[in-house]
């Protein structure tokens, strides 16, 4: 099962340039860009590992695609996102968030039913993935 | 990004080429700005015309890989080798070689680290602020220091060199520094020179060019001579020479300085009643003269306190 989250996710994966040139849009607009990675994809895992610092200071977008390739290396086969963020007055916001990386099998997530008092039952998500310890999943 | 070889055109227009990439005016403006040069200017010129004719082979589907555009700048200090580079960013940038065209200086220092694990992250980010431009490395010769083999340099030699044959779209490194240090560091690190398309010398400036040089720069700032303060610093420029920790073009600029310094401070204290315009801007003989180099030059020690404050 295909992970969509973020912009682009019902594309094809991006090459090296859409991410180069989607990159440079953000660094345009003054945003920090960086790159980070996790192998746990439930969607509300807002917090992935960051890969190095935020990049304040490149004025070319060959540095992100340089830093995805150097993620790449040792968690090629865990999700890598890009994420944009604004750093301007009265705004903490990410503005630009996309995957460039994922495993090669995706074996998604399952539905867990919990039963509650009454007849009330709760419902949650849970990616396959994350029943292996981390660093063990996505082979 | 392969073409099809039906979009590729036919023929291609140099003159044209030439006309639209706006190469023309930076190559005019470095004949206007920088005085003499000649055999650099000369192997600038070959180079643009190089660059724009491999460009037109590519879009004709003639070639396919860019050119390996890493550079040596070799000359003594003050001879004009970080301006240049300026300029070369420029000229890369309106050929289309590399996307903004900026110039990241950085010397040992900026890229080799104190630790272990240190180097490698201080020498990417480096590159990563120089992608889309050119990174200059002054004195590139410190980054190998062959006596001592857990030199942390070497850290930084192997990133560069990869990113150097990896990123070649991606950034241009210009490599610069004294001619000896730099002939004698490519041979203990044939993978530099390889890497290396064009060798551009920078010869010493003759005394002549420098009193040119001279006027250039109190120009840029509004100054003039009078005409004996015009032959003092011709005598200055022969004297200056013969002195320790001379440096070409950068002597000339620091003499200056310090001569509109002591300008002022004739103006301060001995000025009576208004000033004009042109009293604000011209140097005279006596700003000159005071300088140590009328006497025999700096010591060893003063120099080294100059220097430092350069
Ligand atoms: N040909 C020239 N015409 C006019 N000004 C020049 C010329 N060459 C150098 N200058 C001026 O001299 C100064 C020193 O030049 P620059 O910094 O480019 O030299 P450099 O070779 O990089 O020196 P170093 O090796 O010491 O770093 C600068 O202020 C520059 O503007
Ligand atoms: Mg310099």
């Amino acid at each position: 099962m295909r992970l969509t989250q973020g912009q682009f996710s019902y594309l094809p994966d991006l090459t090296d340039e859409d991410i180069r040139v989607q990159a440079q849009y953000a660094i345009d607009k003054g945003w920090a860009v960086s790159v980070e990675f996790t192998d746990d994809p439930h969607p509300r895992n807002t917090y992935w590992e960051m890969w190095g610092h935020p990049m304040f200071d490149n004025p070319d977008a060959a540095a992100v695609v340089y830093e995805v390739n150097e993620c790449r290396k040792l968690h090629g086969g865990k999700y890598i996102r890009v994420i944009a963020f604004d750093a301007s007055p009265g705004w903490e916001s990410i503005r630009m968030s996309f995957i460039v990386n994922r495993p090669k099998t995706e074996p998604g997530f399952r539905v867990v039913r919990q039963e509650g008092e009454g007849r009330v039952v709760r419902y949650t998500i849970e990616s396959y993935a994350v029943r292996e310890p981390e660093g063990q999943r996505y082979a | 990004m392969t073409e099809d070889a039906q979009t590729r055109p036919a023929t291609v227009d140099l003159a044209a080429a030439y006309e639209e990439s706006g190469v023309r005016e930076v190559l005019e403006e470095l004949d206007r700005e920088m005085i003499g040069l000649a055999p650099v200017k000369q192997r600038i010129r070959e180079t643009a015309a190089l660059l724009l004719v491999d460009k037109a082979r590519r879009e004709l589907g003639l070639a396919s890989e860019t050119p390996t555009l890493h550079m040596s700048f070799t000359g003594n200090p003050g001879t004009g080798k970080t301006t240049v580079a300026l300029k070369m960013a420029e000229l890369l940038r309106k050929l289309g070689y590399v996307r903004k065209g900026h110039l990241v200086t950085v010397t040992r220092d900026d890229l080799v680290g104190q630790y272990i694990g240190h180097t490698a992250p201080k020498t990417k980010e480096v590159l990563k602020k120089a992608m889309g431009g050119v990174l200059f490395i002054d004195e590139a010769y410190y980054l190998y220091r062959p006596e001592n083999e857990r030199d942390y340099g070497q850290e930084a030699i192997e990133i560069l060199l990869q990113v150097m044959e990896n990123n070649r779209d991606d950034l241009v490194v210009i490599l610069a520094g004294y001619a000896d240090r730099m002939d004698r560091f490519f041979e203990s690190n044939p993978g530099f020179r390889s890497r290396i398309a064009h060798h551009i010398e920078f010869p010493d400036y003759s005394d002549p060019e420098l009193l040119r040089i001279a006027d250039i720069m109190l120009g840029q700032q509004n100054y003039t001579f009078d005409p004996a303060a015009r032959a003092a610093m011709e005598e200055y420029i022969a004297l200056r020479r013969g002195q320790p920790h001379f440096a070409n073009a950068r002597s000339i600029r620091n003499a200056l300085d310090r001569a509109r310094l002591r300008q002022a401070n004739r103006l301060f204290s001995k000025a009576k009643g208004p000033l004009t315009a042109a009293d604000l801007s011209t140097l005279t003989e006596a700003d000159l003269r005071t300088s140590r180099v009328f006497r025999g030059g700096l010591d060893v020690d003063r120099a080294r306190r100059a220097e430092a404050a350069e």
